[in-house]
């Protein structure tokens, strides 16, 4: 039998996912004995007229990273959806929108306004901004649309299984590429991670108090962090508790907090909504100037919140995203 | 109902409260208001909850989605919630809740808390009256649409996974 034929594709992304690929190490010869990879543009030359021609469904699986923005990250996801038995949303911005979903706090006016004018490090007299559509002497020059907002992939495909994280850990990948080959897939529409909070696997967790209750929030460069202590219960910001296990703390394993990249758990509909709440829940402080003193400290709450998710949130975006009110 | 596809309609707008009332003072403060005949605007869908400390911002938030113009908490006063701190944590949720909504856009004064006992049914019809007048002013809450996820296969899959 011929070996099942696997996609790699990348939409509105920062080029982590494919370096996770790359971070499989000598695992990647294991899957590359197991399966063919017949499109990945960052690494093989197969384009997409290749895949075009190929049979509906013929790819056995398609990992999609990067959110969707323009007119040809959903062209090329519904092409491989046509072409793919699975699609696998690979990494936080094909799962929740990503870092590239909090651009849904803006207009598109405003971020071409600062991409390609106000940057410092732009320099654009004539103020070149992409067009759509160019007229030029020998035809008409066309770049794919910048739609108003960000979406996660399921808002423009049906995905099959979810690969949470930013990027998603070694050991989950393997884990979903074995599931895979050995056909023991869970339930459609699972994120393939443990269901859990990430305190339940962090090494700080017998520090966390039964009863947390802190003074004040705190950022990582306000402070000497203790190294052994949970991060939450020094202050800082950790969303640990608002956030799914499955890659073994790195983060607080350097001493930084979670910023929540592998999503929530299955029984969270919004995990800003959910970091929210737990971070109100252990404020100690009952007055009320003394709350909005602490809240201060907060200074950028959606994105603390979404660093993730504000595309997959109850909110999903500014209203002046879409032309609403400006701010 | 939804605040992404309402119509404009000629009558005078008339805002959607979705009020989340403790069970042991404001909700039976609002039951009170029902009996006595108080009229307060028939615009709010009362929502019971066994206490302030209950209410998930997640609720809050899928209300504004679903199409309330406006949330309304209501709890037990300082000092009088029956599992002693739970209208506390109430209060540093909607400070919080208020300071996100107005980052995303959405006006602050669309959320509301506010102490109510069980014996002042006066104050419920107050509160949301006010409430609607300030609805009222500032119109209807419109969220930038949000996409649907897809869940609809486009490839009948023959075989399962190889
Ligand atoms: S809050 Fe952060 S540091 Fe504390 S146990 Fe949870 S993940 Fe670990
Ligand atoms: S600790 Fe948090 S931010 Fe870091 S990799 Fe894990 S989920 Fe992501
Ligand atoms: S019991 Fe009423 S607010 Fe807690």
């Amino acid at each position: 039998m011929s070996k099942p034929k696997v996609g790699f594709y990348w939409c509105a992304s920062c080029g982590g996912c494919e370096e996770a690929v790359v971070d499989l190490a000598e695992t990647i010869l294991k899957v590359v004995d197991a399966v063919d990879i017949v499109f990945w543009p960052v690494a093989l030359d197969f384009k997409r007229a290749d895949v075009e021609a190929m049979e509906n469904g013929a790819l056995a699986v398609s990992f999609v990273n990067g959110a969707i923005r323009t007119s040809e990250q959903e062209e090329m996801a519904e092409l491989l959806r046509a072409k793919s038995q699975l699609i696998v949303a690979f990494g936080s911005c094909s799962h929740l929108g990503g870092i590239p979903g909090l651009a849904n706090l803006h207009h598109q006016a405003g971020i071409f306004r600062r991409v390609y004018q106000e940057a410092p490090s732009v320099v654009n007299p004539e103020n070149t901004v992409p067009q759509w559509r160019t007229e030029v002497p020998e035809g008409t020059l066309t770049l794919p649309v910048f739609h108003d907002t960000v979406k996660s992939l399921d808002q423009t495909i049906d995905v099959d299984y979810y690969l949470p994280g930013c990027p998603p850990p070694v050991k989950l990948i393997v884990g979903a590429v074995m599931a895979i080959l050995e056909n023991r897939l869970p339930a459609k529409g699972a994120v393939l991670a443990p269901d859990i909070a990430l305190c339940h696997e962090c090494p700080r967790k017998d520090s966390k108090p039964e009863k947390l209750l802190i003074k004040e929030f705190k950022r990582p460069h306000e402070m000497l962090t203790d190294s052994r202590q949970c991060l939450l219960a020094q202050g800082l910001l950790c969303l640990g508790p608002a956030t799914r296990s499955g890659c073994e703390a790195p983060c607080v394993g350097a001493n930084m907090p979670c910023t929540g990249c592998l999503g929530p758990t299955s029984h969270v509909k919004d995990q800003g909504a959910k970091v929210l709440s737990a971070l109100a829940s252990i404020l100690d402080s009952n007055d009320e100037e003394q709350i909005e003193a602490r809240l201060d400290d907060i200074v950028d709450p959606v994105g603390t919140f979404y660093r993730y998710s504000l595309p997959a949130s109850f909110l999903y975006a500014h209203p002046s995203a879409n032309g609403g009110p400006q701010p | 109902m939804s605040n992404e596809h309402r119509s404009e309609s000629p009558r005078p707008f008339r805002p959607d409260i979705v009020a989340f009332f403790c069970n042991w003072c404001t909700y039976t403060a609002a039951d009170l208001a029902g009996t006595s005949r108080m009229a307060y605007a028939p615009n709010v869908r009362i929502i019971r909850l066994m206490c302030s400390g209950r209410i998930d911002p997640q609720f809050v938030l899928a209300a504004f989605r679903q199409g309330a113009d406006g949330v309304l908490i209501g709890g037990c006063h300082p000092g009088d919630c029956h599992y002693q701190e739970g209208n506390y944590k109430a209060l540093r949720r909607y400070k919080l809740l208020r300071r996100l909504l107005k980052s995303m856009g959405i006006e602050e004064e669309r959320l509301r808390l506010e102490w109510i006992s069980a014996s002042e049914g006066e104050k419920v019809k107050r509160v949301i009256n006010e409430m609607t007048e300030e609805l009222r002013r500032l119109g209807p809450l419109r969220l930038a649409p949000k996409p649907q996820a897809r869940r609809t296969r486009l490839v009948p899959v023959a075989g399962g996974v190889p």
